[in-house]
């Protein structure tokens, strides 16, 4: 009886001790899901609704223009922001895991845009990008007279200063994660390979990339997720513009619940945005606690 | 991902370090990479030191003809957002009251959540546990309205607690992952030790557990203020007018300006704002990465 009441106790504070995490997993996380899936499914305007309406959010949703440019702008723009980010960190690693000199140097220049903020790198990319005083404006300069860089206000190049901008901050990123991963490849590899024959990139394409998996869904992950939060930059850099023509998912939400006070159709695009996440991560999650408990399994 | 990178390593590309046609491709290549990383930062500097006559005429690529600190000066102090011309110092000043909180609070509450989850493992805690990760992956977006709503009802929308709150929040299930996966490598015999000797919960918590915490708490403190240091979105929608972050003035400085576009201005008061995470950033080196590494999980 004692002894119960003594393991009681002890699960009573220890509870207790995570009661700040119950709280923020109930509340904050399921709780606000939950409540905007509600709201998705209503007709709410300004504040939420009682009144159901189905799936109509979701169909006015798909029928709206705005919409639909912003997951086009955001499917183009993820392909190829993680593209290059991983092409671009991949072969940074590589090339600086072959023995060079300031390497140190080097690693902390390939990463620091990592501290900046979205903000802080939009702005700068705006001002380089701006065609009136920027890199157009100083190759005119020097002689080159027909030069001309003026996607940032070019409607169907916009998006991709948004890539160049927001791949010259991350892509850093992949380069630590995967030489850190390149670092933790057995030394006995390179030496068989070396002993076979085998020339260095084939090795790496072919023996060091698959053993990298891990490292690389890891990476993969992390872009995407930034992909889907995509705003602060496109927020500094163009404002959605020009016209709607960088407009995307993230901001379309934004705008509708606090500009135009359609909370019903900002949380039914927020719940698809939650979808194709979760429709991603999933797998990933099961994939890693599978390889976990095989590994504890021995 | 605990692999710390740059261990030093036996020399793997055949020949060496002599200069071969290879090697030479590989500085070129990393040589042309780093210009163009550090391109960005060296035009943000010189323009900054530049006046509005220099930037009109000139390259943006030129150093400046006559340095003037002026942009800096009024950057900091006499910037306009809006009708508010007090430059980005209350901005600077509000994200300093801002990360204060949002990091001692947020690492207490992750070392204590790891705490309890890898020692005392209550019944429903893994449950919880698993939840709180896959919630590190829902969009901002879906939780924003409802959280701008919870907030407004006990009063904290706007303010400085709210905000806090909310940092808190949204670091929850990094600051947790980071502290259980430490904890979780440190031997039970330990505690279990702490046990017999008569230690509760609390004692073994704060005299054991968190002094050997300090390499996490470091790492945990790095992630945290350079995070809520670049924060946008929650500042925006969760500070108030009153308590808006450096990241949000500095946004209104630049794109919500009427008439001539001051870029020196604009560029010295970039630069502010980024000062405390590169700061960070250039002095903490390894942990910094370490950093990235253990929260890598994180979306």
């Amino acid at each position: 009886m004692k002894a119960r009441l003594l393991h009681l106790s002890r699960q009573l504070v220890s509870w207790s001790a995570l009661l700040p995490m119950a709280l923020t997993v109930l509340v904050a996380y399921l709780g606000t899901v939950l409540w905007s899936l509600k709201v998705s499914l209503t007709n709410s305007r300004t504040f939420p609704s009682d009144e159901y309406v189905g799936l109509a959010q979701y169909e006015r949703l798909f029928n709206n223009d705005r919409w639909l440019l912003s997951l086009e702008n955001l499917a183009l723009y993820g392909v190829l922001f993680i593209a290059i980010c991983m092409l671009l960190g991949f072969l940074l690693a590589v090339f600086i895991d072959q023995k060079v000199m300031a390497e140190g140097a080097l690693r902390t220049v390939f990463l620091y845009p990592y501290a900046m903020s979205f903000v802080a790198t939009g702005l700068v990319w705006q001002w380089m990008l701006n065609p009136g005083n920027g890199i157009q404006q100083a190759l005119r300069q020097l002689g080159w007279q027909d030069f001309t860089f003026d996607w940032i206000i070019d409607q169907d190049m916009v998006m991709y200063t948004i890539v160049i901008a927001t791949v010259w901050q991350a892509s850093g990123l992949v380069m630590a994660m995967l030489l850190a991963g390149l670092r933790g490849i057995d030394e006995e590899i390179w030496k068989a390979a070396r002993i076979d024959g085998i020339p260095t990139w084939r090795v790496y394409v072919s023996i060091v990339l698959p053993m990298l998996a891990p490292s690389v869904a890891t990476v993969f992950v992390l872009l995407f997720t930034a992909v889907i939060k995509l705003f602060d930059s496109v927020v500094s850099m163009t404002q959605g513009g020009p016209g709607t023509a960088s407009e995307v998912p993230a901001k379309f939400i934004m705008d509708h619940l606090f500009g135009r006070a359609n909370i019903a159709l900002a949380s039914a695009g927020s719940m698809v945005l939650l979808l194709t996440v979760l429709a991603l991560v999933a797998p990933f999650l099961y994939a890693r606690s599978r390889a976990r408990r095989r590994e504890e399994r021995g | 991902m605990s692999a710390a990178p740059g261990r030093p390593r036996q020399a793997r590309a055949p020949g060496g370090v002599r200069l071969t046609p290879a090697r030479i491709g590989i500085y070129a290549f990393l040589l042309t990479a780093a210009l163009f990383f550090l391109l960005p930062l060296y035009i943000m500097l010189v323009t900054s030191f530049k006046t509005m006559d220099e930037i009109r005429l000139g390259n943006i690529f030129a150093l400046p003809l006559s340095v003037t600190l002026e942009p800096w000066m009024i950057a900091w102090s006499q910037a306009c957002t809006g009708v508010n011309c007090n430059g980005i110092r209350g901005g600077f000043w509000n994200s300093v009251l801002i990360v204060i909180p949002s990091t001692v609070l947020p690492i207490l509450l992750g070392a204590l959540n790891g705490y309890a989850l890898s020692f005392w493992k209550p019944r429903g805690s893994q449950a919880l546990f698993a939840i709180l990760m896959i919630g590190a992956f829902i969009p901002v977006q879906v939780m924003m309205y409802p959280l701008v709503r919870i907030l407004a009802s006990v009063g904290l929308f706007s303010s400085l607690p709210g905000i806090v709150t909310v940092h808190i929040i949204f670091s929850m299930p990094v600051m947790t992952l980071l502290f259980r996966n430490y904890y979780l490598s440190i031997p039970q015999e330990l505690f279990k030790a702490a046990r017999i000797d008569g230690g509760g919960f609390w004692r073994i918590f704060a005299q054991l557990m968190l002094p050997m915490s300090t390499p996490m708490i470091i790492v945990a403190a790095i992630m945290q203020v350079t995070g809520v240091w670049n924060d946008y979105i929650l500042g925006l929608v969760f500070a108030g007018r009153d308590n808006l972050p450096m990241t949000v003035q500095l946004n209104n400085v630049i794109n919500t300006t009427t008439g001539e576009r001051l870029y020196n201005v604009n560029m010295a008061a970039t630069i502010l704002t980024s000062m405390v995470p590169l700061a960070i950033y250039f002095f903490s080196g390894r942990w910094f990465v370490r950093g990235i590494a253990a929260g890598a999980v994180k979306g």
